[in-house]
């Protein structure tokens, strides 16, 4: 019988995979600075402390790099520890124990221990979060052999891949964009996992492919609608795990579509972006139509004024003119336009910060 | 320290013997590796710990063999101390499918996890909060083991040497940090890394540590505050950190010496080798009638047959099959 499905918010949907996986596993552990706090880490994990104990649900010293270095200790040692961050910027202190020693530990010592760690981070956005509360590196982390990545973007992959992360014996960086704790999907109860690895078909389409990364995959999709209307049909795939990347679904729907247009919540230089298109030029070459383009983000730090962040995020207009482009269709003038009391540093209507 | 087969420091022996055979273990494993090393097939870095045995041996003999152990790039002393496996050793610093880490390591990535020794890696200061987590899943699991770091005084130096002991500090783990402290960062002297005005071990007693300086060149004096270490750490009294003056004989890296080069002085290493922690401690048991020289010399044919197996056997050994280069970058789930 199939578990019960209901609808939950995807912070919602992060606070019962962790609600989960510390009932079903002793050995389960949530470490973080701020995570049995009042404010509970976005909701993500309201209560937990109350419901698990504050040996398995714990505050930590404001120290990133060494309690990675602790949280690695602690996952050779009989434990499963999730490391939480409230911003990737901050897991950037701890660059060392996770990809110089957790990554490497499995391959360097010769296979005799294993690294169940996760270090979970969210990436800021909007309402000046500025340059040091939104960089969106989860490329540097996908650089990496040893380390598993991945970056849900449904409530059902939220908790699912969570508590695959939580349960892989190897280190899982687990990345999540704070423009989607609000958002609401069906999820299944009780106990499952999505596998690390398999992409996801967001919206099939024949006549683009729109590959696309956290945040940016609900922006493909309402890129897609506004193509719809224009009689171009798009097809729109969810990522979700950077390494291991999933290379068949892309490579089948370039060779259906012929064309590609990849959405990244991050930079474009040596980025994932760019990752995706050197995949289907090494493998699906004879299959492109048209040059694949790249939505990203601009080549400076994130601003933190409404109005030059405005200018900074890509959004599902600018998906749809790189579509028109790789369709040598003209650019629309009103592909990029705002609609009247449009407030883009928000995630939706109801936010009023603080961050 | 494990007294194995292959291990010929036995346990049963009283604890002047069991330090001095361990030091003398350990110098007669670094030795050969030394002569060894210009044929050129140990072809990874080496970092030689001739001159720094005592801290190994005392500190390894006031441990349970279930006990665990960490290190940094100069580890073999560690790993041999704890009871790390030694033909495995040798045969890892060749590169051999046999070593360790079956040649994905070298000299620098040490583990032994039968014998409690849980991982050596040369990112200096990096297993010290690695060692404080294993003593924290100790502690979260209500195990009794006690775990030791070992580190080198440049380490404290480093962000995470002081996390992890506030760290261990604010959950009073059973840690013990053992900082041999031989006055070198590769080149770099103390002088131009820490202030004369404050030693290495009131850093960790800043963090509310129980702290203790000794003579890291004598034995029998790292075993008793190792003991009172381990004790303390075990019975659930938190960690302690302890400050062993030693002095490093041969190069930073690799198997000759460098007093030539100019950042120390010839005088100032002379000084030091005429504090051989082996020497002495040999003197001292002659003079208290505790020297058994028939058990010491059969001892140390033992070792060099041990030896001349070991690197035989490395010699011999297969390289890992280019087929198996992406073998463990991940662990099977």
């Amino acid at each position: 019988m199939k578990p019960a499905s209901r609808e939950l918010t995807y912070a919602a949907a992060i606070r019962e995979g962790f609600a989960v996986a510390l009932e079903r596993d002793p050995r389960v552990l949530l470490m973080g600075l701020g995570v049995p706090d009042p404010k509970g880490f976005f909701g993500t994990t309201t209560d937990l402390q109350k419901q698990f104990g504050a040996d398995r649900v714990m505050d930590m010293p404001c120290a990133e790099n060494g309690m990675s270095g602790v949280m690695l200790g602690a996952a050779l040692n009989g434990l499963r520890p999730v490391l939480n961050h409230q911003r990737l910027d901050f897991a950037m202190l701890s660059m060392d124990p996770i990809c110089t020693q957790a990554a490497k530990w499995s391959y360097m010592f010769g296979g005799t221990m294993k690294m169940p760690v996760v270090f979970r981070m969210i990436l800021g956005r909007g309402w000046g979060q500025g340059p040091q509360h939104s960089q969106c590196l989860h490329s540097w982390f996908a650089h990496i052999p040893g380390l598993k990545v991945v970056m849900p973007t449904t409530p059902h992959d939220a908790k699912g891949l969570l508590i695959a992360a939580i349960e892989d014996d190897n280190p899982v960086v687990f990345i999540e964009h704070r423009w989607l704790h609000h958002i609401k999907g069906e999820v299944p109860a009780g106990h499952y996992t999505v596998p690390i690895g398999p992409a996801r078909l967001a919206r099939a389409g024949s006549d683009v492919t729109i590959v696309a990364f956290s945040y940016m995959v609900l922006e493909a999709l309402e890129a897609a609608e506004k193509l719809a209307e224009h009689g171009i049909d798009a097809e729109v795939i969810d990522v979700r795990s950077l390494r291991p990347l999933d290379q068949s679904l892309l490579l089948a729907s370039v060779a259906k579509t012929g064309r590609l247009v990849v959405a990244d919540t991050g930079h474009s230089t040596a980025g994932m972006a760019a990752e995706i298109i050197a995949i289907a030029s090494e493998s699906a070459f004879g299959s492109l139509k048209a040059a694949p383009r790249r939505v990203c983000f601009p080549e400076c730090p994130t601003p933190t004024s409404p109005t030059l962040s405005a200018e900074f995020y890509p959004r599902a207009g600018h998906i749809v003119a790189a579509v028109r482009t790789t369709l040598q269709r003209p650019p629309h003038d009103d592909d990029l336009l705002v609609p009247a009391g449009a407030e883009l540093d928000k995630p939706n209507p109801a936010f009023t910060g603080p961050f | 320290m494990l007294a194995t087969a292959e291990n010929p420091v036995a346990a049963s022996a009283g604890i002047s013997a069991r330090l001095l055979e361990s030091m003398v273990r350990i110098r007669m494993v670094e030795e050969a590796i030394a002569a060894h090393y210009p044929e050129q097939q140990m072809r990874c870095p080496v970092h030689l710990s001739i001159g720094q045995e005592a801290a190994s041996a005392g500190v390894c003999a006031a441990l349970r063999p279930d006990d665990l152990a960490m290190s940094g790039h100069r580890s073999h002393a560690h790993y041999l101390g704890k009871g790390g496996d030694l033909p495995a050793m040798i045969a890892e610093i060749y590169g051999k499918a046999t070593g360790c880490c079956q040649g994905r390591g070298g000299s620098m990535h040490l583990v032994d996890l039968k014998a409690g020794f849980v991982g050596a890696v040369p990112i200096v200061a990096s297993t010290i909060p690695i060692a404080t987590g294993l003593a924290f899943a100790d502690r979260q699991l209500k195990r009794d083991r006690v775990t030791v770091a070992f580190l080198g005084e440049a380490a404290t130096e480093e962000g995470v040497f002081h996390e992890s002991v506030n760290f261990a500090s604010l959950h009073q783990l059973p840690i013990v940090f053992v900082c041999e402290n031989n006055l070198y960062s590769v080149y770099s002297p103390m002088s131009v890394r820490q202030p004369a005005h404050r030693e290495v071990w009131q850093l960790a007693a800043g963090h509310g540590v129980v702290s203790h300086q000794g003579d890291g060149n004598d034995p029998l004096a790292v075993y008793a505050l190792a003991r009172a270490a381990a004790a303390h750490a075990r019975s659930g009294q938190g960690p302690v950190f302890l400050e062993l003056k030693t002095y490093r004989w041969r190069e930073h890296c690799g198997a000759g010496f460098d007093n030539h080069i100019g950042y120390r002085t010839e005088a100032e290493y002379l000084a030091w080798r005429e504090r051989d922690p082996i020497k002495n401690f040999e003197r001292r048991l002659k003079a208290s009638g505790e020297f058994d020289v028939l058990r010491h010399e059969q001892f140390k044919a033992r070792v060099e047959t041990e030896i001349s197996d070991a690197f035989a056997a490395a010699q011999r050994a297969p390289f890992p099959a280019g087929a198996s280069l992406m073998n463990h970058v991940y662990a099977a789930s």
